[in-house]
């Protein structure tokens, strides 16, 4: 915001509150209330408004609250954010960045356990990263920022409070990218935001019982990294795919499909996809446990692949 | 008596041929009326341009060949010393001609050592319009909500009412031809027309500049036209050709032209009116003193993000100006039939409540052009009032500073309620009480709301939703008859007592700026344009098959990589 003027944020208690998440702590404080600007719960008018700003030139990035509420919005994602570009014949670019928390969080309920992933996927124009640690987040934030496309950058709720140490000079990631976490010989484990740390956690499980798991957080959900993850099979041969999103219809099976198209002869054995269940989240905390993929079930998964 | 002689009559030409000039009109036009510059191309009518010294070069030609009329039946015979004339005349052009032949209005006059005739381009001797002001009273008063309407009567000049029906001719005219060309399955998918309502569209584009903008939904053919479209551009991305305005891959729902601020073109009913508030919070954002209007009809006045998207202009006030296209037809459902009721309450320009309102009767093109003047101006006069501009971090509470835009402020007195006094900007506000506390107590962190006085409430808000009161003729698409909810005496009705088109056709001949016979000529002239545009548009191609992927994504991410130690630039993304 401090490079470039036309940046501005769009959100409900972005301003004065400092955000849900406290994201935009101090941010309208510094730079005013027309740029960083509270909106009333109109989410399907303000992303639309920020889609009309940035058709002008302004570079808005719209915070839903709760990745749920952004399906309010769909209409003005899908059919204004996405197409317009080609539907002017080029005349508009709508560099707006759709942001916001979703994934299964502590016992938040049906509603604000929604993992948006897969219902955005199909929409041509944009580009989805999700981003899984501090520096990810802040050099994919960037990145999307200074993207001309539209960007969908996906935080997660339970990962907010993580710290880590980050360069003090300027970076911005590669939006394509996939990043690799630990490099090994026997299988690959794809994965992106929050299961990363139930698959790290599996890792450890892992190498202990003797296993070399590839682990690579694939950060890009639109399009894939089909580059990384194409060398990390050639390697390895064996895939297993772990993420939060629904089995059906989910980010995992569009890999799933990608991968087997593109390097099925280089597979051993079937890609594995290890997805939520296909239920709405449910309150009770062991009953949520379950919904979502432990690094148990990981380690089950990786000892069944490699035989 | 001075005469020049034409070879025809030049209605709705550019160029005419003069045949022979009477001597001495050659020799008052030589000695007296023309100077003629001998080392390059010199000015007609010099004498009558350096009068008006004020404004442009252009202007000042128009203004020095004003008052030139072309009588029935006046024999002129002039001499010319040049063939390299060029005709611009003002009074049967449309805009866009005007704007391209700008440059070169100068009358070429080379000097010639003989004095045969020539050719005289038509343009000093055709009919140009006088810049005299013609009233015009509209045809019935406006309605206004919260606001004082404005007054009933509009000044116009004869030029522009003839721009008026040259533009409105086009427009309904290419509706027509639209017509039957997706009759004949050249434009498929769907075709949603304007004829009956252009008065809305000419008359919108008579009150603003291009740095306006404006956003409509997909009855856009007309806007687009009106914003500075072509009709080759409308008529190939009607068909799907390359030369379209959105390359073809946008069709009739998608028009848009960037440079004129014309911004489409939108499928869905009712989505483009946040994203006209969001034009608006640009231009707000960046400090223009423009404003955007953002049309919508009365089908999408039932969608609640337009409420949702006029709560925040209000709240925020942003120059967004809502127009809502009434011509009591919801897709194929009528206002009043059994299975067609809509909506509870049919006065839309009160559906904004706290935001003042007025009904135009939209088929008066004057009382559209009126209705948009008033709104733009008053929209930009009469700032924001009350919005905090900048918040000092003072954690014991917030001084609000009154708007910095605007001409206007209001000033606190007496308390912290606020007065009636409209104080000019710059203004010093030293000794006035500051302001950041209601009802007593301490003051917050965050500013309360203010409570308005009842009388202030009228002065609140001033971007108006405008209701146009139109009728279109055609079916909701191409793919509804447009009979089977409304009687055809309706139809014929409406289009006897309000087209807009015979408005101004009436106008025109009862003040004698054309006769019957010469707006007919120009309406033939209208359809050769038309149907040239058409085979024009048919010979573009289709786009090319690598045009599929093109524009999905914008070339060029604009990404810079850094590199794995995080500190030297890698690549730039292509």
């Amino acid at each position: 915001m401090e490079r470039d003027a036309r940046v501005c944020v769009i959100g409900e208690d972005v301003g004065h509150y400092g955000g849900s998440y406290k994201v935009t702590k101090d941010l309208a404080n510094k730079y005013g209330d027309l740029r960083v600007l509270d909106t009333p719960i109109a989410e399907n008018s303000f992303t639309g408004m920020a889609i009309g700003a940035a058709m002008t030139g302004l570079r808005p990035i719209i915070e839903g609250m709760n990745m749920g509420f952004l399906l309010l919005a769909f209409n003005q994602i899908s059919n204004n954010c996405g197409m317009l570009h080609y539907t002017s014949g080029g005349q508009f670019t709508i560099p707006v960045v759709i942001r916001g928390p979703g994934g299964v969080g502590r016992q938040l309920g049906a509603e604000h356990s929604q993992r948006l992933e897969s219902y955005f996927q199909s929409i041509p124009g944009i580009q989805m990263v999700a981003c899984s640690t501090p520096y990810n987040a802040k050099g994919l934030m960037k990145a999307a920022i200074r993207s001309e496309n539209p960007v969908i950058l996906f935080e997660h709720v339970l990962l907010y409070n993580l710290k880590e140490r980050i360069p003090d000079e300027e970076y911005v990631l590669n939006l394509e990218e996939a990043e690799m976490v630990r490099p090994g010989e026997h299988i690959t484990i794809l994965t992106y935001s929050r299961m990363r740390y139930h698959v790290m956690q599996a890792a450890k499980t892992l190498v202990n019982k003797g296993y070399d798991p590839e682990v690579i957080d694939i950060r890009s959900l639109k399009p894939f990294d089909l580059h990384t993850i194409g060398n990390s099979v050639k390697k390895t041969h064996r895939v297993l795919i772990v993420e939060e999103c629904m089995r059906t219809g989910g980010i995992g099976a569009s890999l799933t499909t990608a991968i087997n198209e593109n390097f099925h002869d280089y597979l051993d054995a079937p890609v594995v996809c290890l997805s939520s269940q296909d239920v709405p989240t449910p309150y009770a905390g062991t009953l949520e446990e379950w919904t979502v993929v432990q690094p148990t079930q990981i380690v089950t998964a990786v000892e069944q692949l490699c035989h | 008596m001075d005469s020049i002689q034409l070879m025809d009559h030049g209605h709705g030409k550019h160029e005419i041929t003069a045949v022979s000039t009477d001597p001495n009109f050659s020799g008052y036009l030589h000695n007296n009326f023309l100077s003629i510059v001998p080392e390059k191309s010199g000015i007609l009518l010099k004498r009558n341009k350096c009068k008006n010294e004020l404004g442009d070069e252009f202007s000042a030609t128009c203004q020095a060949m004003d008052g030139l009329q072309l009588v029935n039946g006046l024999e002129c015979k002039i001499p010319c010393n040049s063939s390299k004339t060029i005709g611009a005349a003002l009074g049967i052009q449309s805009r866009k001609e005007r704007t391209r032949i700008n440059p070169a209005i100068e009358m070429a006059l080379t000097h010639r050592s003989s004095n045969l005739l020539k050719p005289l381009s038509a343009a000093v001797l055709r009919r140009t319009f006088s810049t005299d002001t013609i009233t015009v009273e509209t045809s019935v008063p406006f309605t206004g909500h919260n606001c004082s309407p404005p007054p009933r009567t509009v000044e116009t000049t004869p030029a522009e009412l003839m721009s008026f029906f040259r533009d409105m001719a086009t427009m309904r005219r290419m509706e027509i031809a639209a017509d039957s060309l997706y009759k004949a399955k050249l434009i498929r998918g769907f075709c949603h027309l304007y004829d009956g309502q252009e008065a809305v569209a000419i008359g919108m584009e008579a009150a603003i500049t291009s740095k306006d903008c404006i956003i409509t939904a997909y009855r856009d053919h007309c806007l687009f036209l009106a914003r500075g479209g072509t009709l080759v551009e409308t008529f190939a991305e009607l068909m799907g050709r390359k030369d379209g305005c959105s390359k073809g891959k946008g069709g009739s729902m998608h028009f848009y032209k960037k440079e004129s601020g014309f911004y489409g073109g939108h499928g869905i009913v009712g989505a483009q009116v946040p994203l006209g508030c969001g034009l608006a919070f640009a231009q707000k954002y960046s400090k223009e003193e423009h404003v955007t209007f953002a049309m919508y009809g009365d089908g999408a006045a039932n969608q609640g993000q337009l409420f949702e998207a006029l709560n925040m202009a209000a709240l925020w006030d942003l120059p967004a100006i809502l127009v809502c296209e009434n011509n009591h037809l919801v897709l194929q459902m009528e206002w009043g039939r059994r299975n067609g009721e809509q909506r509870k309450s049919y006065a839309y320009y009160k559906r904004g409540d706290y935001v003042p309102g007025l009904k135009v009767d939209g088929m008066d093109a004057f009382a559209v052009k009126q209705a948009c003047k008033f709104a733009k101006e008053h929209a930009l006069k009469n700032g924001p009032i009350g919005s905090p501009v900048e918040r000092e971090s003072s954690p014991k509470g917030c001084r609000r500073k009154w708007p910095k835009w605007g001409n206007h402020c209001w000033v606190a007195r007496d308390g912290c309620r606020p007065s009636k006094e409209v104080v000019e900007v710059g203004t010093s506000l030293v000794g006035l009480p500051e302001v950041g506390q209601v009802d007593g107590g301490l003051p917050e962190w965050r500013p309360k709301k203010w409570v308005w006085p009842e009388e202030v409430v009228e002065l609140l808000r001033w971007w108006p939703i405008l209701e146009m009161d139109t009728y279109r003729y055609h079916g909701h698409s191409m793919s509804d008859p447009g009979s089977t909810y409304r009687k055809r005496d309706e139809v014929t009705g409406v289009r006897q007592e309000r087209d807009p088109l015979e408005r101004i056709r009436k106008l025109i001949l009862s003040h004698d700026l054309a006769t019957e016979k010469e707006l007919k000529d120009t309406e033939k002239e209208i359809r050769k344009e038309v149907d040239e545009a058409i085979a024009k548009a048919k010979e573009s191609p289709m786009p090319d098959p690598s045009e599929l992927f093109n524009n999905v994504y914008v070339k060029g991410f604009g990404v810079e990589v850094f590199g794995a130690d995080r500190k030297e630039v890698k690549s730039v993304l292509p």
